[in-house]
């Protein structure tokens, strides 16, 4: 099992955050992971993505070029990333702040408003957990028990009640595909 | 258990757990983990942290702290390496034992702030001025930058050489599940050096720490001392074989060029090419023996490195025209990819192409 993944956005919409957490979910998962940011010149409210690998063999390279997935966070992302994923691969869209379509046939496009699905859970930070949810459900790459058992692993500084606010938007996301 | 960790952070935390205690430096990216992590993490066990005004000052800092004797360490990545250079050349001449990391961007001048290898021959060779050289060893991913401190120390106090870890900055930013195996070193349980100027010195005969001797034929007489010690040091060469006993071409590369080797070897395998990879885990002293007897029976060698070529000469002197050697090479900054390098694989093991070199 192999899994590249790129995820990307504006800075601030914890997109570097959710990868580190992706590679934990697969490390609890006894996979080989590897975590990558793209650490080019930016500055806040630029933008931001990450490369996660999730692998039963050891991880070659830790950039992913030709993502199995991608999550696109925000239109500057779709434009970028969307020719980028590998043909039968998976293009996971936040259809709250993307409004382009993919053309693509060879692709599984998955449309998820994140926004609006963290706004009705009270708290606009959490769709990077809904992202992963939906990733979740849709690679099968990591469980959504790891996910939910790396939240306080990662965000060490998390109060209680946040650490559950966020494993309830990692479910959301994950009850949101079919 | 396995912790998840940025190779700069484990860098960090594998020079602590070797005993170091002393860190000076400067931010560049893409080493800033390390001056970060120092920062809070030393003070912690019992340790000093100093944020340098310049890299010129990080490294005069280490050569007096390490004269001491403490296990000190110093990071950079390359323009501020460069700096450094007279700060290292000065320790060395005066045989002094620390560690330096390398997390190498693009170049030559500021470059970019992309992963790359550009700085071999600046740190096999010895890079600064004088005749000396340095222990080097090249990292392939974050438990590499975990393990490696410890074995680093070793050697630079066993044979009084700085030893350095020659790092990318992919190698540098990239986080990977790890185990910290090394043992954890207290500083206080490891004997003094007879050489150290140390703390307390009253009692004993004075010592003295310097990188010259102006009286006539003595400073001839300090280089030779050293030399013993730099051919003693060509015994603690590593490297790393896979598949190379059947091998019609071996690829030889190190850090981050070695794991996209890794897989193009593997490609290469399922098509039936007899393809295998060869790793020099230090880079000086260089494998230079091991790969001559494998020349014996390969007949084609071929150097990957994210460099316009520069490993590749250590890899001819090595070889010493009894196979061919060929090169793939991509500077800049920019990564190889497995496809690329199975493509040149190709051209030599089906074209037949006689000293291939591709740089692009």
């Amino acid at each position: 099992m192999y899994l590249g993944a790129r995820l990307s956005g504006f800075g601030g919409q914890g997109v570097v955050s959710a990868g580190v957490l992706l590679a934990y979910a697969g490390m609890l998962d006894n996979k080989n992971v590897s975590f990558f940011p793209a650490y080019g010149a930016e500055m806040r409210g630029g933008t931001a993505n990450c490369s996660v690998v999730v692998s039963d063999e050891q991880v070659a390279s830790p950039v992913v070029t030709a993502p199995d997935v991608a999550i696109v966070f925000n239109e500057p992302s779709f434009a970028k990333f969307e020719p980028l994923v590998k043909k039968g691969g998976v293009l996971i869209i936040n259809t709250s702040l993307v409004n382009s379509k993919s053309t693509r046939k060879d692709i599984k496009i998955i449309e998820v408003p994140l926004n609006q699905m963290a706004d009705k859970l009270g708290n606009s930070k959490v769709l990077n957990m809904i992202a992963l949810g939906a990733l979740s459900k849709v690679t099968n790459a990591v469980s959504k028990e790891s996910l939910s058992e790396a939240i306080p692993k990662v965000y060490k500084k998390l109060k209680p009640e946040l650490i559950e606010l966020n494993r309830k938007a990692v479910l959301e996301g994950y009850n949101y595909i079919n | 258990m396995k912790v998840l960790m940025k190779g700069n952070e484990a860098l960090c935390e594998g020079a602590i757990r070797a005993g170091c205690r002393f860190f000076a430096g400067y931010p560049i990216t893409p080493q800033n983990e390390v001056p970060e992590y120092m920062s809070w993490r030393l003070p912690e066990v019992g340790g000093h942290f100093v944020q340098a005004e310049s890299e010129v000052a990080a490294i005069n800092m280490i050569f007096g702290a390490a004269s001491t004797g403490v296990r000190s360490m110093g990071s950079s990545s390359s323009p501020g390496i460069s700096l450094k250079q007279e700060g290292i050349s000065y320790c060395a001449g005066a045989d002094i034992p620390f560690l330096i990391a390398n997390v190498m961007r693009g170049g030559p001048g500021l470059g970019n702030i992309a992963g790359a290898q550009g700085d071999y021959f600046q740190s096999t060779r010895g890079g600064g001025h004088g005749d000396y050289k340095l222990f080097v060893m090249a990292p392939q991913g974050v438990q590499d930058m975990i393990d490696f401190p410890t074995h680093c120390y070793e050697i630079a106090y066993k044979y009084r050489v700085p030893a350095m870890i020659l790092a990318d900055g992919i190698i540098g930013q990239m986080m990977e599940s790890i185990e910290m195996k090394t043992p954890e070193i207290d500083p206080k349980n490891l004997k003094e050096p007879d050489w150290a100027l140390g703390i307390n010195n009253t009692g004993r005969p004075k010592r003295r720490v310097t990188s010259y001797d102006l009286r006539e034929g003595m400073l001839e007489k300090m280089v030779l001392e050293r030399v013993k010690r730099y051919r003693e040091l060509e015994k603690e060469v590593l490297w790393e074989e896979k598949m190379t006993e059947d091998a019609e071409i071996i690829l030889v590369a190190y850090g981050t060029s070695a794991r996209v080797s890794a897989t193009a070897v593997k490609m290469a395998r399922e098509k039936g090419i007899k393809a295998g990879l060869f790793r020099p885990i230090t880079l000086s002293p260089f494998p230079k023996k091991r790969l001559f007897e494998l020349a014996s029976k390969t007949k084609d060698f071929m150097a990957v490195e994210m460099s316009l070529g520069q490993m590749v000469e250590d890899l001819r002197l090595s070889i010493n025209g009894k196979a061919n050697v060929h090169l793939h090479a991509k500077p800049g900054g920019s990564l190889i990819a497995p496809e690329e390098v199975f493509d040149s694989i190709i051209k030599v093991t089906k074209e037949g192409v006689k000293d291939y070199a591709t740089i692009k």
